[in-house]
């Protein structure tokens, strides 16, 4: 059997002293597989992807990268999380940076790699989502979309072992979703291998090997996406499914 | 209005105002200082030192200018510290001015939102990588409008250097309203020369509050 | 044992005289809010509005504010003013009047900004409902800058009150004066009550400023929406 690259093992998240967000998640992905977990607002989509990458502490239960337990190892943090890429809704770009300075940033300063070879890589990268020519450029002269493909390429320039994407597309309007999703889906074929939270229903069929549909803070279907789709098992996934379509409400 | 007297004391306040300037511009440098100083104790959340910064902070902030200066001037001599005017101005204008500066400088950190620091975290950075590299040079750039009016505020807050003996422009003016009763002339050169010193000054820090605002890489996370 | 000089605050009265001097600053400082809270409503709606010869006036009104220190100011008021109109005006009046031009100069500042700062849909809509302009401001307008102006404000008194300092320098009787003359008249039976009358002083100042500032902090973080 292949090893999972990320794992979790019944993890369980509160805040403060309201019931957990995330109760007993076990959880694995492959090297290659795409995940898209999708569910109502509030289920804790956003909150576990934060916990993977551990940017929120977790109350009990294990994290796995590569076999490694690592939720509890304050200490190397920030090397966990230079493996485990994230991209998150609002445009996080550093706005006293130019986008090749935003790109450039990470692998110079955190993997000490050589200016030039990043430089040259990060031109490439850019050229590949479209955006050589704005290289030069400040984030707030770009659109949402190109802020979000910079981000993207922010996070691929430190070649993390997996990606995670937090509703990238939820903040942008309608005509500039498509350019971002583009670059997923290509990520998704070459073979990276990506957690992805997104309401894109579209999306998330032409892109996922695997659905995971959270409710409530629990695992409620794990299928493959024609299953998912076609024929959700429980209840609650088909009340979900539905509301995405107008012409199921019963008059 | 009599100009030749007008004419005859011009320099008495160009000699003043070279003071104030003098006295105002260390101060305003000291208290930069201070005020960066303060400010990264209370980030980096160093224990004891923290407690000490707030509490002056605080007492800085919650007293006036004039009371910290008799202090200085008229109180501690009583148990053997002795410093002149000058230096009184200096040191009152630094324990002010620390503060106003400490304040601006944190609340331009507490601006940077949230999502800046973990995007960092997540591209590997550590917390001192995140903190110089991404978070201070915001800082910077969105306090910048209140070091300005801060500069303002505390060259302002210089009119009260008379009452410590301080030869500067309410000494001189007050001087020669007491000695030749010219109160209008007096009170003229006094507006001018506040005019002439704030007036650019002023104008600049607007300048800089524009172009930080529209035209600086501000902006963040706005859609 | 040496004498520390402390007891210059308990001899006497002469505590209760400062606490007495205190309670003329806090008057000054509070009769001076009051009237620039009122003044000020209504130069910030004067300066939202369309005409630009009000709106310059109210401009160089507010950079004269801004760049001149009110010890200036109370300079201008309290020697200018007596000899050109004859009238022999109060150092107390004199600060009122001061503080009052600085005060309303700066609440209208953060009414006007208070006021831009409310999308424009919402008088829009409220137009849209039939409201007249005085239904408008009262009822959909200004509670909504009342959040934003209440810490501000309550911030504004603060620094009034520390201002009230200066007006010793105009030869009003408040704590910094009966504090001097508590100095003055024990200077041969206890030479270094300066630094305790000082040092009370400041405290005092603290005692009053202090809770006022907590409250603005506080008002800040209960009223943001």
């Amino acid at each position: 059997m292949e090893q999972a690259i990320l794992q979790t093992v019944a993890l369980t998240k509160s805040f403060d002293a309201s019931p957990p967000v995330l109760k007993n998640i076990t959880f694995s992905i492959k090297k290659g597989e795409v995940v898209v977990v999708i569910g109502p607002s509030g289920c804790g989509k956003s909150t576990f992807l934060r916990c993977l990458n551990l940017l929120e502490p977790i109350d009990s239960g294990e994290i796995l990268l590569d076999g490694k337990e690592i939720s509890s190892d304050k200490k190397n943090i920030h090397k966990y999380r230079e493996k485990i890429g994230m991209v998150f809704q609002s445009y996080d770009l550093f706005p006293h940076k130019t986008v090749l300075e935003n790109v450039m940033l990470a692998p110079v300063l955190v993997q000490k790699k050589k200016k030039e070879e990043v430089k040259k890589e990060a031109e490439a990268l850019l050229d590949r989502v479209g955006l050589l020519e704005k290289k030069g450029m400040y984030p707030r002269q770009l659109s949402g979309g190109q802020k979000q493909r910079v981000a993207i390429v922010r996070t691929l320039m430190m070649h993390p072992e997996v990606l995670l994407l937090d509703e990238i597309t939820a903040a942008l309007d309608p005509e500039m979703v498509r350019e971002v999703l583009q670059v997923v889906l290509e990520l998704a074929r070459e073979g990276m291998t990506m957690v992805i939270v997104t309401h894109e229903m579209d999306f998330a069929k032409a892109v996922a090997d695997r659905v995971i549909f959270l409710d409530k803070g629990e695992i409620v279907e794990e299928e493959t996406p024609q299953e998912f789709f076609n024929y959700p098992k429980t209840e609650r996934a088909k009340k979900f499914l539905n509301t995405f379509h107008f012409e199921a409400l019963e008059i | 209005m009599d100009f030749e007297f007008i004419f005859t004391y011009i320099p008495t306040y160009i000699e003043a105002a070279k003071l104030t300037i003098k006295i105002g511009a260390c101060g305003i440098a000291g208290a930069f200082v201070v005020g960066i100083i303060c400010s990264l104790i209370i980030e980096l959340k160093i224990p004891v030192l923290r407690q000490l910064v707030q509490i002056y902070i605080e007492l800085s902030r919650n007293t006036p200018l004039l009371i910290q200066l008799f202090f200085l001037y008229f109180g501690l001599p009583k148990v053997g510290i002795v410093l002149s005017s000058k230096a009184c101005g200096v040191i009152g204008l630094i324990f002010l001015g620390g503060s106003y500066m400490a304040e601006g400088f944190r609340t331009g950190i507490e601006n940077v939102p949230k999502i800046q620091r973990e995007s960092a975290y997540s591209l590997g950075m550590t917390k001192k990588q995140t903190f110089w590299k991404i978070v201070m040079p915001q800082a910077v750039a969105t306090s910048v409008p209140v070091f300005c009016a801060n500069v303002i505020f505390l060259l302002k807050e210089t009119s009260v250097f008379s009452a410590v003996a301080l030869a500067d422009l309410m000494y001189v003016t007050k001087d020669l309203i007491g000695l030749y009763y010219k109160t209008d002339e007096a009170l003229m050169m006094l507006v001018v020369s506040y005019l002439v010193i704030l007036l650019p000054i002023s104008l600049v820090s607007s300048w800089i509050e524009r172009r930080v605002r529209y035209a600086g890489f501000g902006n963040t996370g706005s859609v | 044992m040496q004498d520390s000089g402390i007891q210059v605050l308990f001899d006497g009265i002469n505590f209760f005289r400062l606490l007495e001097g205190l309670w003329a600053s806090i008057r000054i400082a509070f009769t001076s809010m009051l009237f620039s809270v009122v003044l000020g409503l209504f130069l910030g709606m004067v300066m939202t509005g369309k005409n630009k010869a009000i709106r310059f006036v109210c401009r160089v009104y507010l950079e004269v504010v801004r760049i001149m220190p009110q010890l200036v100011l109370l300079f201008l008021v309290y020697f200018g003013a007596a000899k050109h109109f004859g009238i022999d005006i109060s150092g107390e009046m004199a600060a009122v009047l001061v503080f009052t031009f600085w005060g309303t100069a700066e609440m209208g500042d953060l009414v006007r900004s208070a006021l831009i700062s409310i999308p424009k849909h919402q008088y829009e809509s409220g137009y849209s409902l039939g409201f007249s302009k005085i239904q408008l401001y009262l009822h959909i307008i200004l509670p909504q800058t009342f959040r934003r102006l209440l810490p501000s404000a309550v911030s504004l008194l603060t620094r009034m009150v520390k201002t009230t300092s200066l007006v010793v320098l105009i030869g009003v009787v408040e704590v910094v004066k009966v504090g001097k003359q508590i100095i003055d008249a024990s200077r041969f039976e206890n030479p270094k009550a300066a630094i305790w009358v000082y040092g009370a002083i400041f405290l005092l100042y603290f005692a009053v400023c202090y809770p006022i500032s907590k409250l603005s902090t506080v008002l800040e973080k209960r009223l943001k929406d």
